[in-house]
């Protein structure tokens, strides 16, 4: 009997994802791979080839002529808004009388073979007044275009803290932008229904804001707008607010032909028409004191938002709350600037900001430690949120949650940090042309939505009367296993084993008004709604279980697939077919809302986060004098992912998460023209890393002693985005290598990405600085 | 022959009238709802359409099969001809079990989004049908040309590795002899040239040089295709509509490496996959070159021919050709002419091919002693990336000086190019290491190259001159590289 065993597939567990035997066997359905409903129709986009013009005309003719094609549509078409704007109201789905980046779409062709709508879209005929453009964000600066107004967090006095300290330096770091590329590009199919209704299938991660712009665009009210989505081929950040556009075109179209549309999108076409990653330039000036803690510092975050405002709001404010990273910072100032440019409008991407503000502070930490002749490490190690009156944030929330210290103390142990740069250094001494560097960054990460009122989720939970679980919740599947650690959850909650519940597709009609799965906080939300939702369900059936066992409820003992009330045993399957038929509820939707956050964004101080999840890194990488080419010689990682709900989820998150930030600060290069045109859109110009840049030596451990101080669901912590960021180390310790090869005597001005280009040019200019330097100390001699 | 023959889910299709233009990703997605092969990129350049063929071969006496992954998004339909086709539906067992390599993938957590995981999957299969255990080098050179976003690859390798745990037999290896036969059942012999009508356009897939050569000169028109890594791409992303198609890559005697009169042939039929051992024989440098051009599933479909026929001005191979003195056998009909390699680019993707012409072969002068070779790729990604710069280097050294010299670099001008001031400041000079910043400075003088997305001028100078010290380094014993350190008998303490 299964009465004695106890759950092996609740959490805790490391269960293998719910859709592994369908990836590797290609059943899994992705929505290119949905069967078509009869007379479906393929779209195809006409987009502007000029960054900034007019729009003088646009002649249609030629491509509703083609072989194939049943409809055009541009912006007369659209019978409701023409917008997928996320907040603000600024994405034209067709760009009307201006155009404003390289790619925005001006009108969409249907037709009857994918092939012959994109050959047909090249017909579309569009002329334009040209403007003159504004590309880089010192472009930006100079021309003050701005998308919106600049924000400032304060705390204490950086100027005079600035004036008094012993040592003072400024420096600035280009941080280069970054695609998502997900494997699956942008793909929306819009089935008409009856009474004019639609019914959408979106490669999205917020269904819910594809259903309400959808419905604006056709005119109608969110309820005749369902939206539904199994899985994605990734996602990053780059589905939670660009499906829109694809989704209202296919739905303008299928509203106009009355026939299905699919709009898929060609990966060059994504990646040019599809906002990415910031671009930021970040300056600082900074004083501190002998041992290298900071008494005053000003950051001064310029951001290319791109040609509307998107996200950028909250992202640039994340970068800001992200500006400390780890360490105490009592005097400070962060100043953003949001810059407006003719390029695509930049979106979310893991990290969402954070990524960018933590770059600037690490480098600070690395030019203080050459400034003064130290260890980085030590200098981290001096300014960690911790001690008396050090752990209060720039904007004014209390640190209560740090383990850092206690991290760091093991990762310097476990990766024999000192050890290693001892060795570094006499190895360098002898290497002329290999140089190596190490460098041990940490990672402290706020966990919510910083617009509170996202922090909410809903679930919903049936049982059937055979005892099996049908599950559904706002979250969206991307690839992180989210699915199957909310069904771990319900199956906890239940004790019954995971295979017994259904996971169902995200989908507006079950569950409203849902947030973006997105800021990491896909299980934590989602989790505590499917909790919520199935303990309801538990509690009725307990209380049913009590009545027949002539006890109280309290006393009614619930074990794995056995549940006993007094003298009754009932299984799971048993209980319910029992509670159905005497009436019972068997269905419930859960919801939760992140309790404590808050922020006063005029102010600038609150609670933006519930708590802070926390990691570390140790990389060493050999880099090339001769060429500027590098290798990851070794990267040893120590996460805290509270208490796991599945650890090898977790460990794919924080692995997955490192390799990509890797990608972001080393070889991934949008490369712009001076007119705006994006030339690296594709994966043979644009680099993501392969598997041999994998570190070769490779360490990953989960903080053992991870504990999450709140009450989230069993005590886990949100692992989306974070280890991104632990690849900051390998960026410092290129850093540190280039410093190696110069003896330590001057800081490296590397940006990123980190190429081998940027690798190799820096240490030129270093060397140049070097001989100028000594050839003026000789000159003073 | 009007048909498309080849063996698929355990049978022959043969295929009438289909497009030539059509690749083998549309086909199975639109036309056979094989929907488990996935598009990401259709450049050949993330691996998501990666499918398997199955090709008849001699091993030891026996008929084989050999297995190899391609590929589908930039293959031709057409180019299925006379093979097997095993696409990710296929490796379930027949009792519906996991095929090894899909089972690992499981356990070990391969799979996040799944939309890479069909195309690995296959690479790893196609590994796992004809090799043994690999280990963590090899697998990552298999899984070159498959891209995650999602995983950090780790467990992928992981399970590549596990896979063998179990041993080597599956369905495909028990049912071997059955599908040898099928095979051979659509072998065409030497007289039975392909021609395909389809969607308006023609295909031509002839079995002998002899039918090629007089296929050529009849439709000087045409569009030749030998792995159609290059040509595809026109298809799917510049939307050329091909019209008249000559396959050469199916042409039995141009697919060889041979020696003839102190130099290596290589057939310009012949795959990167299948040259690449002779060549790196011959020049372990340049085998290594080939290690980095593209991806497994490039290198299976891609040949040398094609490369220097196709003449990109950052073409990896044709620094080394030129640097070694290759030559290529050029026909036209019957009559066939030998031009030095460094003469065939009169400018910026432009070759002296004449209408009717084709490259036949090209021959590579043998190694020789005191003569020494070496090619140096320089990419923002190790692997799978295509060059910023190319460097090559044969220098013949004796009794302490440099008697001959040829450099070539790609990626520096609009043409693989030599480089004759450096050539002629390296002639005669003492090799020591003082000549180096000589050849450095010579070599400012030779080009002038570009801005572009891959790299900026003045790195592509700086490089392409620090590639001479490195050459000067492994001349005198080994360069050390970041994928070698060793190599300066330098041991990391690591
Ligand atoms: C993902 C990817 C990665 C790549 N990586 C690299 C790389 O790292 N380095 C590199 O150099 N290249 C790279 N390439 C380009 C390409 O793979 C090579 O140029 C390859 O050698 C082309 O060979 P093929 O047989 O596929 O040529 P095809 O595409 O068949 O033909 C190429 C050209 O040559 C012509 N041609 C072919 N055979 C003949 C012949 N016998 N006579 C006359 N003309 C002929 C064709 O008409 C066409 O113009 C890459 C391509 C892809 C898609
Ligand atoms: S789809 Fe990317 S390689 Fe074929
Ligand atoms: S699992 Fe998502 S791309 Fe590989």
């Amino acid at each position: 009997m299964s009465r004695s065993r106890k759950l092996t597939s609740g959490v805790k567990q490391s269960l293998p994802h719910d859709s592994a035997h369908k990836h590797v066997s290609g059943e899994a359905l992705y929505i290119d791979d949905i069967p078509e409903p009869p007379g479906t129709l393929f779209a195809a986009f006409g987009m502007s080839e000029k960054a900034h013009a007019e729009i003088t005309g646009i002649n249609l003719s030629k491509a509703k002529a083609a072989p194939g094609v049943v409809a055009v549509a541009a912006a007369e078409d659209i019978p409701g808004d023409n917008n997928c704007a996320p907040v603000f109201g600024d994405d034209p789905i067709f760009a009307e009388a201006l155009v404003e980046y390289v790619g925005q779409s001006i009108f969409a062709v249907a037709a009857e073979t994918v092939e012959q709508a994109r050959r047909a879209a090249r017909l579309g005929r569009v002329t334009f007044k040209e403007r003159k453009p504004v590309v880089t964000i010192d472009e930006a600066m100079a021309a003050k275009s701005f998308i919106l107004p600049p924000y400032t967090m304060q705390r204490g006095q950086s100027s005079r803290a600035l004036s008094r300290a012993k040592h003072r330096i400024q420096g600035r770091v280009e941080i280069g932008g970054q695609d998502q590329f997900y494997l699956e590009g942008h793909i929306a199919l819009a089935v008409p229904q009856e009474d004019g209704d639609m019914v959408i299938y979106s490669s999205s991660q917020n269904p819910s804001e594809v259903q309400h712009l959808v419905a604006h665009a056709l005119g109608l009210s969110s309820n005749a707008v369902t939206v539904e989505v199994r899985r994605m081929g990734g996602g990053f950040g780059g589905k939670e607010t660009q499906p829109a556009l694809y989704a209202c075109i296919a739905a303008v179209l299928a509203r106009k032909t009355g026939r299905p549309v699919k709009a898929r999108v060609d990966r060059d076409d994504d990646m040019i028409m599809t906002g990415k990653r910031h671009e930021f330039v970040t300056t600082w000036d900074v004083g501190f004191d002998d041992r290298g803690r900071i008494e005053g510092i000003e950051f001064d975050l310029a951001a290319r938002c791109g040609m509307s405002a998107d996200l950028s709001l909250a992202i640039c404010d994340r970068a800001m709350f992200h500006s400390d990273n780890a360490y105490y910072l009592s005097n400070v100032t962060i100043v953003s600037h949001r810059c407006k440019t003719n390029t695509v409008s930049n979106t979310a991407f893991r990290g969402f900001g954070g990524p960018q503000g933590m770059v600037g502070i690490e480098r600070v930490m690395d030019e203080i430690a050459f400034t003064l002749g130290l260890d980085p490490l030590d200098v981290r190690r001096a300014n960690l949120y911790g001690g008396k009156g050090r752990n209060i944030t720039p904007y004014h929330m209390t640190v209560e949650d740090n383990v850092l210290p206690e991290l760091f103390d093991e990762l310097e142990k476990t990766s024999r940090y000192r050890k290693r740069r001892r060795e570094i250094e006499s190895w360098n001494r002898t290497s002329p042309v290999l140089k190596r560097g190490i460098s041990l960054t940490p990672v402290k990460f706020g966990i919510s939505f910083t617009t509170t009122f996202l922090n909410q989720a809903g679930a919903l939970v049936h049982v059937y009367n055979d005892g099996s679980v049908h599950l559904n919740h706002g979250g969206t599947e991307m690839g992180p296993g989210l699915f199957v650690k909310v069904a771990q959850i319900v199956a906890e909650e239940f004790q019954i084993d995971v295979d017994r519940v259904k996971i169902t597709a995200t989908n507006t009609g079950k569950v409203p008004n849902t947030s973006a799965t997105a800021a990491s906080s896909g299980t934590d939300m989602n989790g505590m709604a499917a909790k919520n939702g199935a303990r309801t369900i538990r509690d009725r059936m307990a209380a049913f279980a009590a009545d027949m066992g002539g006890c109280r409820k309290a006393e009614v003992v619930w074990g794995y697939d056995a549940i006993r009330a007094g003298k009754k045993r009932f299984t799971f399957a048993e209980l319910t077919k029992a509670a159905y038929l005497g009436r019972v509820q068997l269905s419930a939707a859960g919801f939760y809302a992140t309790p404590k956050i808050h922020y006063d964004r005029d102010k600038a101080t609150g609670r933006p986060f519930y708590y802070f999840a926390y990691g570390a890194s140790v990389s060493e990488v050999m880099i090339d004098t001769l060429t500027g080419e590098y290798k990851v010689l070794r990267t040893d990682i120590l996460h805290d992912v509270g208490e796991s709900i599945n650890p090898a989820m977790d460990i794919g998150q924080i692995e997955g998460g490192f390799l990509q930030g890797m990608g972001w600060l080393t070889m991934e290069e949008l490369w712009w023209d001076k007119a705006g045109n994006l030339k690296t859109h594709a994966p043979s110009t644009y680099k993501i890393p392969a598997a041999s840049d994998w570190p070769e030596k490779f360490d990953v451990r989960i903080f053992e002693r991870g504990r999450n101080k709140e009450a989230t669901i069993h005590r886990s912590k949100a692992v989306g985005e974070p280890p991104l960021m632990l690849a900051i180390s390998v960026f410092s310790a290129i850093g540190d290598a280039l410093a190696g090869a110069c003896g330590h005597q001057i800081s490296p001005d590397l940006n990123a990405p980190a190429t081998p280009e940027e690798v190799l040019l820096t240490l030129e200019d270093m060397r140049a600085r070097l001989s100028a330097g000594a050839g003026l100390a000789e000159a003073a001699e | 022959m009007t048909s498309v023959r080849f063996v698929f889910g355990g049978k022959v299709v043969a295929l009438d009238g289909i497009d030539p233009n059509m690749t083998v990703l549309s086909w199975l997605r639109t036309k056979v709802n094989k929907i488990g092969t996935k598009e990401g990129c259709a450049e050949g350049d993330c691996g998501a359409c990666t499918v398997v063929l199955g090709e008849l071969t001699q091993e030891s006496g026996r008929e084989r099969i050999r297995y190899r992954a391609v590929n589908a998004c930039i293959l031709f339909v057409a180019a299925l001809d006379g093979k097997q086709l095993i696409v990710v539906e296929d490796l379930r067992q027949a009792d519906g079990a996991l095929h090894p390599v899909q089972q690992a993938m499981v356990d070990l957590h391969g799979s996040q989004c799944g939309f890479c995981t069909p195309g690995f999957v296959m690479s790893l299969f196609a590994m796992y049908r004809s090799e043994g255990q690999p280990d963590r080098a090899r697998v990552n050179d298999v899984i070159a040309g498959n891209l995650c976003r999602c995983t950090g690859y780790r467990p992928i390798v992981d399970a590549a590795m596990a896979a063998y745990d179990g041993g080597r037999a599956d369905q495909f290896s028990r049912r071997e002899r059955q599908t040898v036969e099928l095979l051979k059942s659509i072998a065409r012999t030497e007289t039975e040239t392909l021609a395909l009508e389809g969607a308006g356009r023609r295909y031509f897939a002839p079995v002998t040089e002899d039918a090629l050569a007089d296929l050529v000169k009849a439709h000087p028109e045409a569009t030749l295709v030998a792995g159609g890594t290059d040509v595809g791409i026109w298809v799917t992303k510049h939307h050329q509509d091909l019209e008249t198609v000559i396959h050469v890559g199916g042409v039995r005697d141009m697919d060889f490496v041979r020696e003839v009169d102190g130099s290596m042939e290589i057939g310009a039929a012949t795959t990167y996959t299948d040259a690449v051992h002779a060549i790196a024989g011959q020049y372990p440098d340049f085998g290594e070159l080939i290690r980095r051009i593209g991806s497994v599933q490039i290198r299976n479909a891609g040949t040398i021919g094609g490369n220097v026929a196709n003449g990109s001005p950052i073409g990896d191979s044709m620094p080394g050709l030129i640097a070694l003195g290759a030559t290529l056998v050029l026909r036209l009909g019957k009559q066939k002419r030998v031009l030095p390699l460094d003469q065939f680019y009169p400018g910026y993707r432009q070759t002296a091919l004449k209408p009717g012409e084709y490259l036949s072969a090209i021959r590579v002068p043998l190694s020789q002693p005191g003569r020494h070779f070496h090619t140096y790729k320089i990419s923002k990604r190790f692997d799978q990336d295509i060059s910023a710069v190319c460097g090559a280097y044969c220098l013949d050294i004796a009794g302490g000086q440099v008697t001959r010299a040829r450099v070539a670099y790609g990626g520096m001008a609009a043409t693989p190019a030599r480089a004759p001031q450096c050539e002629g400041a390296l002639t005669g000079l003492a090799w020591t290491e003082d000549a180096v910043p000589v050849a450095m400075r010579a070599l400012a003088q030779d080009f002038a190259p570009m801005d572009d997305m891959r790299a900026t001028a003045r790195y592509r100078l700086a490089v392409a001159q620090n590639l001479l010290q490195r050459l000067y380094l492994d001349i005198e014993g080994g360069a050390p590289t970041v994928l070698a350190p060793e190599a300066s008998g330098q041991g990391m303490g690591a």
